[in-house]
């Protein structure tokens, strides 16, 4: 051993290890008995890898700019009973949105699936979807290809506690060849605790079968404004030459932490189009990995994050290119306000045999105060040598020759900024295929930044 | 004429500390079409944007009467609605928001600001369709975002399309014919002269003499590092296209 060694410093706390209420919360779960064997023993591998490693913290390299270990270790966030009859006709108000396309929708309340708010009655032809869990008493093992994609023993030690605590999700499957039009929602509501925090963990897994198309939306509200914690994982299998859209939208209130894991692998020739949009929460941290698994695989990772006064986003994404000619499209774009901060770390991995890889990525923000902060870090990996690949980051204010385009046709001051504002948002709206979702979220940023109605008959951002 | 739409006197402009416009005086009344020829870098542009209260030149002195008012005291929008439109001599993309939408949205703008009543949905798309057919604009043109991957000649045109749905009282072109081929240019030409009318003033401000062979003007004025330094009738664009600006030059002019 030399000298060195002997004196060199601690290395810094990377993690910290859950605090004892967490135990506590687990060895209630692990007790529990009707889960089937495997489930249990998963659950329990989960909670050690947990343990061992812990949450992390600021020194992690991945966790730079969201420390949360600082979040999770303040105070324990608690597992929250199914909520009662009233909670439940609060929820079911807070749960309209979804209700209002008509389409088989999940609903979890706190984390546990509440069918009475979901609907899943004379779903559309080639579509089987229920929760993850129930579905397992009619002897269907959906369970089985659980943690193939978010790995409990990953650096992302969330994906652990997830597994570990999960109490329920959707389980959506689309059979080959099955075109699905409707739009498929899982909505989300925390109702709040009294007096304390909680935590749901939702699980959700999609299969989307060789050659079909599909559209799925996961919505995360919350019901007041108490702060609660969501750390969601959804695994999403795309077979060969399938279409599958998936939206996370997070409508959370302002004192809500929000930590996700979207993990993706995609066949060959299959399309995916998946949608960050972050709206809500004091603390967002999203994690999307995509697998490009086979040959002519295409990915869109569209990303958008809106924060003001003190909310945090961060993004981490990573494009991992397998196979050869895959192509991805990222474009991720932040509207920030206040002393909001956030980060966008996006990684594209071309492996040796990826030739021919087109990759695009870029990471826009609008910076409408002087005291916000945006990052962006994209990392570049590529290994094979006939590719194509490019990367950008802008931070720019709102272009004052547009504002003066549009003062000149008689568009007041405000109005204009706020049209100008709405217009950065409606581009990353634009690359929703048009649905229902994507509609509503245009009336929404419009109205949030102008404070109209947009009006019928003409498109307020065109196209 | 006694009380002209615009009055410039003695205008000075300076962009970055450097004077751009040197002295302009100029005089336009309702229903003539005055065209302002001159070389690049000469202040054309600079003059369009102070008259329509671009922000990143500071009059250093003079003033501007418009219909009666102090023009330069006036906010963009406020300019607008009071009439005065400029079109751009290189037109903003806005990704983002709608043509259609942005028009509407600007003339119920204007409209409120004047007192009148909105135009309902129904209604601005008929006149819509009226002016798209004016210019030979497409459906696929106006349904896309503001001048959104447009080529230089359809922005062109999109300008003259917004000058004709918001029926300005005083028009200033800058440079719409550059750009444009033959046709569109004749079809630019023939949308500006519908708007023709003993209303309506308009600056037509161009490089090349061509545009003045289909949107014929009363006056011709020459301007020249920052100053009008020769107006005649419409005989003095083939003039300037004959011998070029160089005559003009005010060192050349000095030096005679
Ligand atoms: N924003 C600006 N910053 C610095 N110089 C400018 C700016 N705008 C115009 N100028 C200068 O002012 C002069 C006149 O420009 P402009 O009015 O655009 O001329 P024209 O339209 O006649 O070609 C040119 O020398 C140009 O370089
Ligand atoms: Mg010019």
């Amino acid at each position: 051993m030399s000298a060195a060694t002997l004196t060199a410093p601690p290395a810094p706390a990377v993690y910290t290890a859950p605090d004892a209420a967490y135990e506590r919360a687990f060895a209630a779960i692990a007790a529990r008995s009707g889960e089937p064997a495997a489930l249990r023993q998963l659950r329990r591998s989960a909670f050690a890898q947990l343990q061992q490693r812990g949450f992390p913290t600021s020194k992690h390299e991945e966790y730079r700019q969201t420390n949360l270990a600082a979040v999770l270790q303040r105070s324990a966030f608690a597992l929250p009973e199914r909520p009662g009859a009233a909670t439940l006709r609060e929820a079911e108000r807070a749960a309209q949105p979804g209700a209002a396309f008509g389409g088989p929708q999940l609903t979890f309340v706190d984390g546990h699936f509440t069918p009475e708010l979901s609907r899943l009655k004379s779903l559309p032809a080639g579509v089987r979807a229920g929760a993850l869990l129930a579905a397992n008493d009619a002897g269907d093992d959906r369970l089985a290809p659980l943690g193939e994609l978010a790995d409990i023993g990953g650096e992302n030690t969330m994906v652990a506690f997830n597994t570990a605590f999960f109490g329920d999700g959707a389980w959506i499957e689309i059979a080959p060849g099955a075109q699905v039009d409707a739009q498929i929602e899982i909505v989300h509501v925390a109702t709040g605790g009294a007096g304390v925090a909680t935590m749901a963990h939702p699980r959700h897994l999609i299969l989307a079968g060789r050659g079909s198309r599909a559209k799925v939306v996961e919505t995360y509200l919350s019901l007041n404004g108490a702060a609660h914690l969501t750390n969601a994982v959804t695994e999403i299998f795309v077979a060969e030459n399938a279409e599958l859209e998936h939206a996370r939208l997070q409508q959370e209130n302002t004192a809500a932490y929000h930590i996700s894991a979207v993990h993706s692998r995609q066949a060959a020739d299959s399309r995916l189009r998946l949608h960050a949009l972050t709206f809500g929460g004091a603390l967002t941290r999203n994690d999307v990995v995509t697998v490009l698994h086979g040959p002519g695989a295409e990915a869109l990772l569209n990303g958008l994050y809106v924060a003001e006064g003190r909310q945090h986003v961060d993004n981490h994404t990573v494009l991992d290119h397998a196979e050869p000619r895959g192509a991805s499209r990222e474009y991720y774009r932040g509207i920030l306000d206040g002393q909001a901060t956030t980060a966008f770390r996006g990684r594209i991995l071309v492996r040796p045999d990826a030739q021919h890889t087109d990759a695009v990525q870029s990471d826009k923000n609008l910076l409408l105060s002087s005291d916000c902060t945006a990052n962006a870090d994209p990392q570049l990996e590529i290994r094979a040598d006939d590719v194509r690949c490019t990367h950008g980051a802008t931070f720019g204010q709102i272009d004052e020759e547009a504002l003066f385009y549009l003062r000149s046709r008689g568009v007041g001051a405000e109005m204009a900024r706020h049209l100008l504002i709405f217009a950065f948002a409606a581009e990353a709206l634009g690359r929703l295929n048009p649905s229902p979702l994507r509609t509503r979220l245009e009336t929404e940023l419009f109205s949030r930044w102008t404070g109209l109605t947009p009006p019928e008959g003409a498109e307020a951002s065109g196209g | 004429m006694a009380n002209p739409l615009l009055k410039i006197e003695d205008l000075h402009a300076a962009v970055q500390g450097k004077e751009i416009l040197r002295g302009i005086d100029l005089a336009v009344g309702a229903g003539e079409v005055h065209a302002i020829m001159g070389p690049n870098g000469s202040g054309k542009s600079t003059l369009a944007g102070v008259l329509a209260g671009r922000d990143s030149y500071e009059v250093t002195a003079g003033r501007v009467t418009y219909a009666g008012q102090d023009l330069l005291e006036m906010a963009p929008e406020d300019r607008a609605s009071a009439g005065v439109f400029l079109a751009f001599q290189y037109p903003v993309e806005i990704p983002g928001v709608g043509n259609l939408y942005f028009l509407r949205a600007a003339l119920n703008a204007q409209r409120r600001q004047r007192g009148e009543e909105e135009l309902d949905a129904a209604d601005f798309l008929q006149l819509a369709k009226k002016r798209m057919k004016l210019l030979e604009m497409d459906d696929t043109l106006t349904r896309r975002a503001v001048n959104e991957g447009f080529s230089g000649g359809e922005k062109k045109r999109n300008e003259i399309f917004q000058m004709a749905m918001l029926e300005p009282k005083l028009a200033i072109l800058d440079e719409t014919d550059s750009g444009l081929d033959i046709d569109a240019l004749k079809i630019v030409a023939q949308g500006v002269n519908a708007l023709r009318d003993a209303q309506r003033a308009m600056l037509v401000i161009t490089h090349y003499q061509r545009l003045l062979n289909y949107i014929v003007p009363d006056y011709v004025h020459v301007l020249s590092a920052g100053r009008i330094v020769k107006s005649g009738g419409k005989e003095l664009a083939l003039e300037l296209e004959e011998k070029g600006y160089g005559w003009l030059e005010p060192e050349a002019a000095a030096a005679v």
